[in-house]
C-alpha cells in the first residue's frame, strides 16, 4: 500500500493520512493508491501538513509497518528512548520498528 | 567569559523579532516551506524525524551559570526535559515547536545566546580547546582569537551564502584538543623564533564522504592580520568554490583539487590586496575583547595536594581531570557518557546541577567539548572531592574519559533525517559490553566514534575504532574503520572489510580490543599498536 505521512505544521509532530486528515498514529494510515500526488498537493497548500511525501507500506496483523525503518521509527519514536515514544507502555514496540 | 556589548544585543534582539515575524508568516501561510526553510536554517531550526530540532550556537563551548541554567528551562519549558549537546560544542533540543521557536530564541538572547549561524552555508560556530585558559601548555589564551573569529564571522554579508558551510577551530597547544586540522580552517595560536605570537593556518580538512586533513598553508600570520588573512581564505573559496555539487562543494575539494600550493598562492595575493584595504580591525579591538578572558581570581595559596583516600574517587581524579596552568587547581571533566546512557545527553536537572557547579566551584565557568562532555576548567584541588560527589549523586560521576566508554555518537536515525542507521544503541551496547566484562579498565585511551551517516557528525573518520552506519538494502549495516586519530597525530581511519550487523559490530570492536589487548608493548595505547602492527591482525581476527 501506498500511505502518506508528513509533519504537523505548527508542533513538527510526525503525522500520517487516515483518508479524511491526519493522524498520529501510523496504524490509522489509509492506502492512498493513486491519488497520493494530488491529496500531498492539496494537504501541503492547505498548511494541514508539512513536508508530506509517499511511502510504501503494507498492512499485518499488528497494524501498518511502513517498508523502510526511517518510517517505522518515524511512527514510533526514538527507540532509545521508549518513554518518549506513542507506545510508553509497550515493551515489545522498539523491537518491532527496527 | 565574553559578554554583549549593545550592538551584540541589539543584533540579537533583532534577529529575534524577525524570525518571530517569520514563524508567524509560515504558520498564517504567508510563506511556503521552501520560501521559510532557508529562514528556519538561519536560525539553527531543522525538521527532523520527530519534530523541529533547534541548535543552540554555544561560542568555543563556553557557558555561564546562568547560561546553562536557561538551557536547562528552555529544556523543561518546550522541550522533554533534555538535551543533547553535540560534536560541535553546541546544544540541540530535538521536540521543538514551531510555534514556539520564536519565544526560545528570547529566551536565549535574555542570556546573550542564540542560533544563528548554526545552519546553513555560512561561518559556523567557532570551537576551541575546552581547556583554553586553563591549560598548562598552551602559548596564549585561543578563546579572545575565537571571539574575534566569532565577531568578524556573524552576519558577515559577502559570506553568507558561501558554496557549503564553513568550520573554524582555534587552539594555541602543540596538543590539538579540538581537531584542528579537521576544520575548514584551523588556526593554531603560536610563537616565532623571535618570541612573537601569530597563527599557523591549516585550511581544507574535514569529515564526512571525503574526509582530509588540512594541510598547512601558512606557518606564521602576524596577529594584527589574522582576519583579513581569513578573509582571504574565505574570498577565493567563495569565489571558486564548486556551487554545481553539493557533494563537491567544501573547501577541503577546492583545496586538493586546486593543489595546496596554487590555492595557497592565490590566497596569497588576495591576501596583499586585502590588506592594502586596511579591513583587520584594530588591535585594540583585540585587547579589548582580551579583557574579558583575563584569568579569574584563582587562590594563589591553594593546597596543590589531592586526598586520594576514596579509591572510586581516586579513578575519576586520574581519568577526569586535567593539568591546570595554576598550582592547585585542575580541570575537571563531567562525562555525559555513563555506562548504557547516551552519549551527550543531559537532563534538565543535570544540567542545573552542572550550573550550580559552575558557580560554586569554577568561577561561574563550564565548557561543552566536542566530546560531548562537559567541563569545570578552574576547580581547587581541595575541592575537588565535594564536586566529584555532587556528580556521583547525579549520575554524572562516570570515570571513563577517553576510554572506551567516552564515546561519540552522533543521534543517528533515532533523531536525524539524514541518518542511515542508528548510532546510539550501537554505543550502549559497546559502553555496557566493556564494562560488564571488564576489559574497558585494561584498555587505556580508546576513542571510540560513531556516525549514522557519510556526514560524520560522529567523527567517526578520527576514531580510534570508528563505526560508520549504513543502510543496506534497508537494513542497518556497519562499518568498522581503524587507526584514526584528530588529535595533534591526525589520521583518518581504514575501513577494515565488509560491514556488521548491528549486534557484530559489538563483538568486532571487542575483537579489535582483544587484538590489541594481545599484541601490545609497554605504554602503547590502542592507536599505538594499530600503528606499529597494521590492519592485517586485525582483520585475519575480525574475518578469520
Amino acid at each position: 500500500m501506498k500511505i502518506l505521512t508528513g509533519n504537523d505544521l505548527k508542533t513538527g509532530a510526525v503525522t500520517w493520512w487516515n483518508g479524511n486528515g491526519w493522524s498520529l498514529f501510523v496504524d490509522d494510515a489509509a492506502d492512498a493508491g493513486e491519488d497520493a500526488e494530488a491529496i500531498i498537493a492539496r494537504e501541503e497548500a492547505a498548511r494541514r501538513v508539512n513536508a508530506p511525501y509517499a511511502i510504501d507500506a503494507e498492512r499485518t496483523e499488528k497494524g501498518v509497518r511502513p517498508a523502510h525503518i526511517k518510517d517505522r521509527i518515524r511512527g514510533l519514536g526514538p527507540t532509545v528512548r521508549p518513554d518518549l515514544t506513542l507506545k510508553p507502555e509497550d515493551p515489545q514496540a522498539v523491537r518491532e520498528v527496527i | 567569559m565574553y559578554q554583549y556589548d549593545q550592538y551584540d544585543q541589539a543584533m540579537v534582539d533583532a534577529r529575534v523579532e524577525e524570525f518571530r515575524d517569520q514563524c508567524q508568516r509560515r504558520i498564517e501561510g504567508k510563506l511556503t516551506e521552501d520560501q521559510f526553510k532557508p529562514l528556519r536554517l538561519m536560525n539553527g531550526l531543522y525538521l527532523q524525524l520527530h519534530a523541529y530540532m533547534l541548535r543552540v550556537a554555544i561560542p568555543y563551548g563556553t557557558l555561564s551559570g546562568r547560561q546553562m541554567r536557561a538551557l536547562a528551562g528552555i529544556a523543561d519549558k518546550f522541550d522533554r526535559k533534555y538535551g543533547h549537546f553535540t560534536t560541535r560544542q553546541n546544544i540541540q533540543y530535538n521536540w521543538i515547536k514551531l510555534e514556539d521557536a520564536g519565544d526560545i530564541l528570547a529566551d536565549l538572547a535574555k542570556v546573550e545566546m542564540h542560533a544563528i549561524q548554526t545552519s546553513g552555508n555560512c561561518i559556523r560556530n567557532i570551537s576551541s580547546d575546552h581547556f583554553a585558559g586553563a591549560a598548562a601548555d598552551e602559548v596564549a589564551d585561543p578563546r579572545p582569537y575565537a571571539e574575534l573569529l566569532r565577531q568578524w564571522s556573524s552576519f558577515h554579508p559577502e559570506f553568507s551564502y558561501l558554496p557549503r558551510k564553513f568550520k573554524f577551530a582555534v587552539i594555541a597547544s602543540e596538543t590539538d584538543r579540538a581537531a584542528m586540522r579537521l576544520h575548514d580552517i584551523g588556526i593554531q595560536i603560536l610563537k616565532n623564533d623571535a618570541g612573537e605570537l601569530g597563527a599557523a593556518f591549516y585550511v581544507g580538512g574535514g569529515m564526512g564522504r571525503t574526509p582530509m586533513i588540512a594541510p598547512c598553508i601558512r606557518q606564521f600570520v602576524p596577529l594584527d592580520q589574522l582576519i583579513t588573512y581569513s578573509e582571504a581564505c574565505l574570498r577565493v573559496y567563495n569565489r571558486y568554490g564548486r556551487r554545481d555539487n553539493k557533494y563537491k562543494a567544501r573547501i577541503k575539494i577546492l583545496v586538493h583539487e586546486l593543489g595546496a600550493e596554487e590555492y595557497t598562492r592565490q590566497v596569497e595575493a588576495e591576501f596583499a590586496h586585502l590588506l592594502e584595504q586596511g579591513i583587520e580591525p584594530p588591535l585594540a579591538e583585540l585587547a579589548r575583547i582580551r579583557t574579558y578572558f583575563e584569568d579569574p581570581a584563582f587562590d594563589v595559596g591553594a593546597a596543590d595536594e589531592i586526598d586520594r583516600s576514596d579509591p572510586d574517587f581516586a579513578v575519576w581524579v586520574d581519568r577526569n581531570t586535567h593539568p591546570h596552568k595554576q598550582a592547585g587547581y585542575v580541570s575537571a571533566v563531567i562525562s555525559l557518557k555513563p555506562v548504557g546512557g547516551i552519549p551527550g545527553d543531559a537532563t534538565a536537572d543535570q544540567m542545573r546541577l552542572m550550573a550550580e557547579l559552575a558557580e560554586d566551584y569554577s568561577f561561574d565557568e563550564c565548557r561543552v567539548i566536542h566530546t560531548q562532555n562537559i567541563v569545570l576548567p578552574h576547580v581547587r584541588k581541595a575541592d575537588l572531592f565535594a564536586v566529584w560527589q555532587k556528580l556521583e549523586a547525579a549520575g554524572l560521576g562516570t570515570p571513563n574519559l577517553d576510554q572506551v566508554g567516552d564515546i561519540i555518537a552522533c543521534p543517528g536515525l533515532d533523531y536525524c533525517s539524514l541518518a542511515n542507521a542508528r548510532s546510539i544503541p550501537v554505543a550502549q551496547r559497546i559502553s555496557e559490553r566493556f564494562a560488564a566484562n571488564g576489559k574497558g579498565d585494561t584498555l587505556g585511551e580508546l576513542k571510540l566514534k560513531i556516525s549514522g551517516c557519510i556526514n560524520a557528525c560522529g567523527h567517526h573518520h578520527a576514531g580510534h575504532i570508528g563505526i560508520l552506519g549504513v543502510d543496506k538494502k534497508g537494513v542497518e549495516n556497519y562499518q568498522l574503520l581503524l587507526g584514526g586519530s584528530e588529535a595533534e597525530d591526525t589520521s583518518l581511519g581504514k575501513i577494515t572489510g565488509p560491514g556488521f550487523s548491528e549486534e557484530g559490530i559489538v563483538d568486532a570492536v571487542e575483537t579489535a580490543a582483544d587484538v590489541y589487548l594481545a599484541q601490545r608493548q609497554d605504554g602503547e595505547r590502542f592507536l599505538d599498536t594499530y600503528r606499529r602492527i597494521g590492519m592485517e591482525p586485525f582483520k585475519e581476527a575480525l574475518y578469520g
